[in-house]
């Protein structure tokens, strides 16, 4: 039996994407007329209750951080939504804006709502343009039925959303570069503090979130049963979309309450391996996730659970490797991503992973030592304690998980 | 061919086509990024040549150096001339894991280039870029913002060609 449910994904296919009036034929738009006759603190509490972590990888959250928006005090505040979806594997988001567009309209007119916001962007990336028109006819119907512009629902509240689009960059999905990139200048990461959260885009308090956690506001306001609670686990309440790639026989994105083992996802949703092969390595969260070996396979799919067998969700992402590909092989593609998607800007990121993938190489022609293990495993480190942003600090994430749960592919010979 | 970047290319209605561009985008030299993705689509070679890029500079009142800054950072935005049909195969790890490296040497041997390089016609160029999310259906490539997807033998990717001219 399928352990999939359908809960933010219970639109799909529901209603025609490009007509508003089929979406509201549905209920659409049904939660921003409740939302706009509660307070911003009452739905930044209502998602802490279902206690949403950001589906963009941090897990940040959410109900903290509409609250904390909320409560910065400034004329001007915007929302962004994180549309870059950049981690290999990962394509949930494109899932979400394909099948239910006016969801999460619905859903980012109810955070600027929420947090006294004027404006809302949509960052897409690039790679996804074949959706701007989708999108920006979703906006432009929403104007339309005055979900969007001034005085919506005769409530005072002034809201428009932008649609801006990436052009390739991977490290524009963090926060601060995405707004540099909005802002009309290459995508480099600023220093922090100050924080986006109270200086970001054109300088005003910014509150980003993924295009996930934004899908799912308009149901948890709507679920007066509370239906969300009784899914996943005491940890990890709710579900959560995955996408699972690589070897498996059916690809593609799932909504699994919180709580499945990995197994019911790789063999059951995504119909095992192909050729039944066995599995070398499942990666979790995108190349910024850590590796694990197939004993992983009966974990339940937590972010205590995951956490405790050294891997964690990150952006939902599955990755599933079969024993044709070898773990270095494995590591240097995912080096090669990170070398070329570092924006250079800072030594420790630009630098290690130059060194380690000169060092990768050496592995898989088997001329290391034991003083290049040692290297690779100090590099590392430098890159997570000291580099600028999130992808430095992530880059290695497979290779030291790999150092530790697949020795044997590092033994100097 | 006329690939040359000395060619003139601003002819007057290119400049107009851009003026619609720039008006789409507010004038605003913050749109900066945006801008260029459409006027690099309007442009036949799919790139920002240096007089299209000075001749932002002036409309918007923005730096050369920031127009550059952006060409230069991002991946979609290129200063040089590419193909009509910029073939863009994605090099990460899922569509790796799918034997990618079929699909480069069928491509390579179907097209007669290499990586990087354009066929005589113009038609084609050959491009390994970072996966674009069509990992459902890898290993894949995409064409002038089209995913196809499933590339597995040289029938389908042979069918892929014929389908874009
Ligand atoms: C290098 C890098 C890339 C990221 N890419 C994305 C992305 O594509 N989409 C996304 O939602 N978050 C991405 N993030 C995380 C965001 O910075 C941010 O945490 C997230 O958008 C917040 O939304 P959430 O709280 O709803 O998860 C990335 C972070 C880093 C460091
Ligand atoms: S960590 Fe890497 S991507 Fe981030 S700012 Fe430094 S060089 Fe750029
Ligand atoms: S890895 Fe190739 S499209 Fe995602």
């Amino acid at each position: 039996m399928s352990k999939a449910v359908c809960f933010m994904t219970k639109n799909f296919g529901k209603y025609d994407v490009k007509s508003i009036g089929s979406y509201m034929a549905i209920g659409g738009f049904n939660a921003l007329k409740k939302a706009v006759n509660m307070t911003g603190e009452e739905i930044a509490s209502t998602l802490a209750t279902a206690k949403i972590k950001g589906r963009g990888g941090a897990g940040y959250d959410m109900g903290k951080k509409w609250s904390q928006a909320k409560s910065v005090i400034a004329d001007n505040k915007v929302v962004v939504c994180n549309a870059d979806e950049g981690e290999p594997c990962t394509f949930k988001d494109r899932t979400l804006i394909e099948h239910d567009p006016f969801n999460l309209i619905e859903g980012m007119i109810i955070a600027g709502y929420t947090v006294d916001a004027q404006n809302g962007y949509i960052y897409l990336r690039e790679e996804y343009s074949h959706l701007r028109p989708l999108i920006l006819d979703a906006i432009k119907q929403a104007k339309t039925y005055g979900f969007l512009g001034e005085n919506i629902l005769g409530k005072g509240f002034n809201y428009n959303i932008h649609l801006y689009s990436g052009a390739g960059a991977y490290v524009c999905g963090e926060g601060t570069a995405l707004v540099e990139s909005i802002e009309g200048k290459s995508g480099r990461p600023r220093m922090k503090p100050p924080f986006i959260k109270q200086c970001g885009l054109y300088n005003l308090p910014t509150c980003v979130n993924n295009v996930e956690s934004l899908s799912l506001v308009s149901s948890i306001l709507l679920d007066d049963e509370k239906k969300y609670l009784t899914y996943g686990t005491e940890g990890s309440v709710g579900t959560k979309l995955v996408s699972v790639g690589g070897n498996v026989k059916n690809p593609g994105v799932f909504e699994i309450p919180f709580g499945v083992t990995v197994r019911d996802i790789v063999y059951g949703l995504a119909g095992g391996i192909v050729d039944d092969n066995e599995i070398k390595l499942i990666q979790f969260g995108g190349a910024s996730g850590k590796i694990a070996t197939k004993s992983i396979l009966d974990t339940p799919y937590t972010y205590e659970d995951l956490r405790k067998d050294g891997v964690g969700v990150g952006s939902g992402a599955i990755l599933v490797v079969d024993e044709r590909t070898s773990v270095i092989d494995f590591l240097r593609t995912t080096q090669e991503f990170f070398s070329h998607e570092s924006c250079g800007q800072c030594t420790p990121c630009r630098e290690g992973n130059r060194h380690i993938k000169l060092l990768l190489k050496k592995v898989a022609e088997s001329t290391h030592t034991t003083a290049d293990l040692a290297s690779m495993r100090k590099i590392a480190k430098i890159m997570a304690m000291s580099s600028l942003c999130g992808l430095g600090e992530t880059a290695q994430s497979a290779l030291v998980s790999a150092m530790k749960n697949f020795e044997e592919a590092f033994q100097i010979k | 061919m006329a690939f040359g970047t000395n060619d003139k290319v601003l002819t007057k209605e290119l400049a107009k086509q851009i003026d619609l561009i720039l008006f789409a985008h507010d004038n605003d030299g913050s749109k900066l990024v945006g801008i260029l993705l459409d006027i690099q689509e309007v442009i036949p070679n799919h790139y920002i040549p240096t007089e299209v890029a000075y001749y932002l500079a002036d409309k918007l009142d923005v730096k050369i150096t920031t127009i550059y800054d952006c060409i230069t950072f991002y991946s979609s935005i290129s200063d040089k001339p590419r193909a009509k049909y910029p073939i863009q195969v994605c090099n990460s790890i899922v569509c790796k894991i799918n034997h990618n490296d079929n699909l480069f040497e069928t491509l390579k041997e179907l097209l007669n280039i290499d990586l990087n390089e354009t066929t005589y016609d113009g038609r084609f160029t050959l491009e390994s870029v970072a996966c674009f999310g069509g990992c459902d259906v890898a290993p894949a490539v995409r064409v002038n913002g089209k995913v196809y997807g499933h590339l597995t033998t040289k029938e389908k990717i042979a069918d892929m060609l014929n389908e874009l001219i």
